[in-house]
Formats: structure tokens, C-alpha cells, sequence
């Protein structure tokens, strides 16, 4: 079998299985934030690294031609946004910046702890995408002795 | 209630910036000014709203020491001031500076994030989100050091990330300390607790916090990186991380450590004086040699950072007058004389004295604007610097510190000589230049401008009247060795 691009068949078999798994486990990391250890950041950074396995496995150009990295930069620079947007709401409404508006609900659900958890998957959107997009950078930046950027 | 709002806004600018710019930076260029033109509209207020009064707001609804909690007083007021009245100018400066690089909206973005970090460490009452935001404040300072994407520029960039993380590696083992021994991050704690506690602690603390925020005010001598980030940055770039970067990090920082929390230990005032005498001295004489316009304005502010940190030193009320009007003053022409070297690079892109001559004619408005700033910088009256030098002179002899004020009188008088290099080769030469590659523009003009003109208006900031709604109540803040922990916790 011809090799194109990215890594052998095996890493590709491999990561098609196990990218979902990542994926599933940062999603279950970020949501249970206000429950457990981690939250928006780790999460985040776990789903950064399922697209870096992809991009790994599959190369460059694959993950150009199925991402839209001007997508990802504005859906990073949208979710500092909505965070600032979040801290004047609690500003507005309960007496400080940041402070937690919505009804705390029952210790220990999955729905509880008012505005923590959508604050964790604001912050989880802004570190993968933000992550994700850095090293996407670093991978495209090439500047050789005296050469300029591509 | 203002405070948080002076964090939130440029933040929320930063990041509609980059996502509603296009090719173009038009957008950007209306947001940020319109951010900026607000950031001052409300640090102006808050300055002249406070007086002696100490305002806190606690974040998220919660009270001090669960909380972070935003101070809002005299100094902080001055400093938003200075911080905000300096990155308008710069803005209006950069508008058609920064089209003759590639993609000018990135720099707005990350432009507004310098001001974030600059204003949230000025207004944060705790002492780990003063290091959180000098990170944001430094990171966006790296990128825009290498805006310019030039060999020379990536590595001032590189050299400034190695110092800065290696005095910000300090400082948090600095906090570390503290928050080890004193349970609590708040800094009005912090300083009630350690009254009670060993004062070894404070000496190993302090020495380490000396180093952290003596790196990142570029005392002399932590001063190796300074030269090479401050003149290979872009022109408004270099005069925000000279006029108000190396103060808002460094010296407010310093004052707020050193005199609130600390108490003013004597042994670091006299570390002060020594180090700022050096910083004069050396400074001066490194700048002497420079031929290089940006090179040499860079030698210069360590060593007018070495006024500022002598008169912090000698400790007196009269002293610290001196010192917190040179922050002002300071601010004001160091960042006119980089928007003129900035304005010359453009017209004739060269930054050497040896190639400029005499720019009557082709530079009108940026000749005598530098001239003006020169003579303020050099300290002679009625220009703003010649006040605030004489100020700290008569402290230094009041307080019986005769050496130090022959020091000051010597460094005044080798700035009066390296300006005089500038004027005499840069823009008063003999060869007459009339031709230039690019006009400045009215935005950059009328910059240079309003910082001409507030340089010789600031000095009637020491009329007595005046003085009195002005820097007395930033002496005082600073002065006061409880009245910080009282205003905080004992409201």
C-alpha cells in the first residue's frame, strides 16, 4: 500500500478507535467539574489532544482539508467572550463580577453549582481550540537561517 | 464599581478584535480607541473621585480573604492614569505606524491585552492575581516586542521571555513563601499577618520579590535585557513598555510591596538607594556611547528608573513626592522621544544619529517636539523633569544623603550631555535633509503633540494647591505603613 501522508496504518486503525474514547473521556472530565477533580481547563486539554492524535496519525494536510482553523480561532476568541459576558450577567444580576446567578440546586447532581459548569465548558472550548491552534501554528510556522516564513 | 470595568473592557476588546477583523483593521482600530478613550475617561474619574478614600470590590460576591478583591486608591488611581493617558496616545500613534507591517489587526488585539494585564495589576488586591496578570501583560509584551518578524527582533523577544520567566519564576516562589507562612493571598492580610510572624521571613521574601520585580523594572543590575527588547520593538510599543510596562510591573509593584506590605524595611530602602545611584551612574554612561537613537533613549529610562527608585529610597515624604512625580513625568517624555526616534525611523528608516543631520525642515513638528522633550528629560525648568529631579536632590540633602545628591546632580547632568548628542547629531546636524520616504501622519503628530504640551503643563501638578488634590494623597497611600491593612480590612 502506497504511503501518502501521516503515520502507518496500524497508528490510523488505532486512532480511529481511540480518538472517540479521548474525546468521551475530556467531555466527562469538563462536565463533572464542580464534582470531581479537573474541569474546563483539564478537559480542555484533553480534547486538544484528540485532535492532535488525529493530526499526528493523519498529518497536516488531512486536518486542513477537515477543519476550518479560521473556525477554531473564532470560536476561541467567542468563548472569552461569553465568559466576560457571563462575569458582567453575575455583575448585573447578583452582586458581583462573576458572581453565581442561577439556583445552586442539590449537592452532588450533574446539574448543580449554578453558573460553574458553563463557565467549565466555556473555559474547556477555550483552552482545547486555543491549544489545538498553537501547535497547528507551530507546525505550519517554518523559518530557516535567513529563509521567511512559508 | 469602576475597577472591574477597567480589566473587562479591554479584555472584551482584545477578543472582539480578533474575531469581527478582517484583512482590514479598521474595526479594530474604532474598538480599541473607543476602549481606550473609555479606559481613560473612567481611570481619570476614579483618580479624582478617591482622594484619600480606599474603595475595595470584592469579586463574585463573596468577602475578603475568600474572595479576590479589586483596592481602588491614590496610587492605583495615578497609575491607571498614567497607564491609560500613555496607551491612548500610543494607540493614536500606532494607527498608521503599524500598517507598514504584515496583519496590523493582531497587534491591536494584543495590544488591548498589554493594557489588561497592565491595569489589573495596578487595580488587583491580591497578590496572586498580580502575578497572574503581570503574565498576561509580559506575554502580550513578548509577542509585540517581535512584531516586526525580523531575525533581530525574534531574539529581543527570546532574550526578554528567558528574563521574564526567570524573574517571574522568583516571584512566584516569593508567594509561595508567603502564602506558606501566612495562610492567605490577599495582600492587606498578608501584611497584618506579618507583623506578627518572624521577620526573617520578610527578609527572604523581600530579597526574592527584589530580584523578581527588580528584573522586571530593569534596575541596573537586572538591566541586560532591556536595551535590546525596548529598541527593537515597534515604535509605540517601545514607548508603552518604557513609559508605563517597566512601572506598572516594576515600580508600583515594588511600592506596593515594599511599602504596604513590607512596612518599608530599612535595609531595602538602603539597597534602593544603592541600586538606583548605580542605575544613574552606569546607565547614563552606557547611554553616552550608544549611536543608536532607541538604544540610547532604552540606557536612558534605567537610569531615570534609577531616580525614581532613589527617591523611594531615601524614603522621606518629600523624597516619595519626587519619586511618584517622576513616574509621571517620566512616563510622559520618555514616550514622546520614542514616538519621535519612531517618526524619524519611519521618514528616513534609519535609527543612527551618525546618518540623520539636520531635520528642521523635512520634520518640523518631530524636531521641536524632541527638543522639548529633551530639555524635559535633561531637567531643566520649566519642563515637568525639572522638577521632580530638584524635588528628589533636596530630600536627598535634607535627609543627610549628600552623596546621593551629588550622584543625582552628576546623572542630571550626563543626561543634559547624551540629549545634547541627540539633538546636536539627530536633528540639529549639519548635513540638511529635505527628502523623506513616508510623511508622518496626522494621528502620529498630533501624539507628539499632546505629550509636548503635557510636558511642560504636569509641573504645575506641584503648585501647592494643586499638589494637594493631586500626588499628596499618592505619598500618603505610600508613606502610611498601616494605613493599607486598615483600609482594606478595617472597613
Amino acid at each position: 500500500m502506497k504511503q501518502t501522508e501521516g503515520m502507518t496504518l496500524i497508528v490510523k486503525t488505532v486512532t480511529r478507535i481511540s480518538v472517540w474514547l479521548i474525546l468521551l473521556y475530556g467531555i466527562y472530565i469538563i462536565l463533572h467539574g464542580h464534582l470531581s477533580p479537573g474541569g474546563g481547563f483539564a478537559g480542555g486539554v484533553i480534547i486538544a489532544l484528540a485532535f492532535l492524535n488525529v493530526m499526528l496519525a493523519y498529518g497536516r494536510n488531512f486536518i486542513k482539508r477537515w477543519v476550518n482553523i479560521g473556525f477554531l480561532h473564532d470560536l476561541e476568541s467567542s468563548s472569552a467572550a461569553l465568559f466576560l459576558a457571563v462575569g458582567i450577567l453575575g455583575m448585573a444580576i447578583g452582586g458581583g463580577f462573576l458572581a453565581n446567578f442561577i439556583s445552586h440546586g442539590k449537592l452532588f447532581n450533574l446539574l448543580s453549582a449554578g453558573t460553574i459548569p458553563v463557565l467549565n465548558i466555556i473555559i474547556s472550548v477555550k483552552v482545547s481550540m486555543g491549544l489545538f491552534v498553537v501547535v497547528w501554528t507551530l507546525s505550519v510556522f517554518h523559518l530557516d537561517k535567513g529563509g521567511k516564513e512559508e | 464599581m469602576i475597577l472591574p470595568f477597567l480589566i473587562i473592557i479591554p479584555l472584551l476588546a482584545a477578543f472582539l478584535i480578533t474575531l469581527i477583523s478582517g484583512e482590514k483593521d479598521n474595526w479594530a482600530i474604532v474598538l480599541s480607541v473607543l476602549a481606550e478613550m473609555s479606559l481613560l475617561t473612567l481611570a481619570l474619574f476614579s483618580f479624582f473621585t478617591t482622594g484619600y478614600d480606599t474603595f475595595v470590590y470584592e469579586m463574585s460576591g463573596w468577602k475578603i480573604p475568600l474572595t479576590i478583591c479589586l483596592v481602588q486608591d491614590a496610587l492605583s488611581g495615578f497609575m491607571l492614569v498614567i497607564v491609560n493617558l500613555i496607551a491612548l496616545t500610543s494607540l493614536m500613534f500606532s494607527i498608521s505606524y503599524i500598517r507598514q507591517y504584515s496583519s496590523p489587526w493582531k497587534y491591536y488585539a494584543l495590544f488591548m491585552l498589554l493594557i489588561t494585564g497592565m491595569n489589573g495589576v495596578i487595580a488587583t488586591g491580591d497578590i496572586f492575581n498580580l502575578f497572574v496578570f503581570m503574565e498576561i501583560a509580559l506575554f502580550a509584551a513578548y509577542a509585540l516586542v517581535a512584531f516586526g518578524a525580523k531575525a533581530e527582533e525574534y531574539e529581543a523577544a527570546f532574550k526578554y521571555a528567558v528574563m521574564g520567566s526567570i524573574s517571574s519564576t522568583l516571584i512566584l516562589l516569593g508567594i509561595g513563601i508567603l502564602y506558606a507562612s501566612t495562610s492567605t493571598l490577599t495582600m492587606a492580610h498578608i501584611a497584618a499577618e506579618l507583623q506578627t510572624k518572624d521577620p526573617q521571613v520578610t527578609y527572604w521574601v523581600a530579597a526574592v520579590f527584589l530580584v523578581g520585580f527588580g528584573l522586571k523594572s530593569a534596575v541596573m543590575p537586572f538591566h541586560a535585557w532591556l536595551p535590546d527588547a525596548h529598541s527593537s520593538a515597534p515604535a509605540p510599543i517601545s514607548s508603552m513598555l518604557s513609559g508605563v510596562l517597566i512601572k506598572a510591573l516594576g515600580i508600583y509593584a515594588i511600592i506596593r510591596i515594599f511599602f504596604n506590605i513590607f512596612g518599608a524595611p530599612p535595609v531595602f530602602l538602603m539597597i534602593f538607594m544603592v541600586l538606583g545611584s548605580i542605575s544613574i551612574i552606569v546607565a547614563s554612561y552606557l547611554a553616552l556611547g550608544q549611536w543608536d537613537l532607541k538604544r540610547l533613549l532604552a540606557y536612558s529610562s534605567i537610569s531615570q528608573i534609577g531616580f525614581i527608585l532613589l527617591g523611594l529610597g531615601i524614603g522621606t515624604k518629600l523624597a516619595i513626592l519626587g519619586a511618584v512625580f517622576h513616574i509621571l513625568n517620566h512616563a510622559i517624555f520618555k514616550s514622546l522621544l520614542f514616538y519621535n526616534a519612531g517618526s524619524v525611523e519611519m521618514a528616513l528608516g534609519t535609527r543612527d544619529l551618525r546618518k540623520m543631520g539636520n531635520l528642521r525642515g523635512a520634520l518640523p513638528v518631530t524636531t521641536s517636539t524632541s527638543m522639548i522633550a529633551s530639555l524635559s528629560v535633561a531637567g531643566l525648568p520649566p519642563f515637568n523633569g525639572f522638577f521632580s529631579k530638584l524635588i528628589i536632590i533636596i530630600a536627598a540633602v535634607q535627609s543627610q544623603h549628600i552623596i546621593y545628591a551629588i550622584i543625582a546632580v552628576i546623572g542630571s547632568l550626563l543626561t543634559l550631555a547624551y540629549f545634547m548628542k541627540v539633538q546636536r547629531y539627530g536633528f540639529h546636524g549639519e548635513t540638511v535633509i529635505n527628502e523623506i520616504k513616508k510623511p508622518v501622519s496626522l494621528g502620529m503628530k498630533s501624539a507628539m503633540i499632546i505629550l509636548a504640551v503635557l510636558c511642560v503643563v504636569v509641573s504645575i501638578l506641584i503648585i501647592p494647591g494643586i499638589r494637594e488634590i493631586t500626588l499628596d494623597p499618592v505619598v500618603s497611600v505610600i508613606i502610611s505603613k498601616t494605613g493599607y491593612i486598615q483600609a482594606v480590612i478595617g472597613r
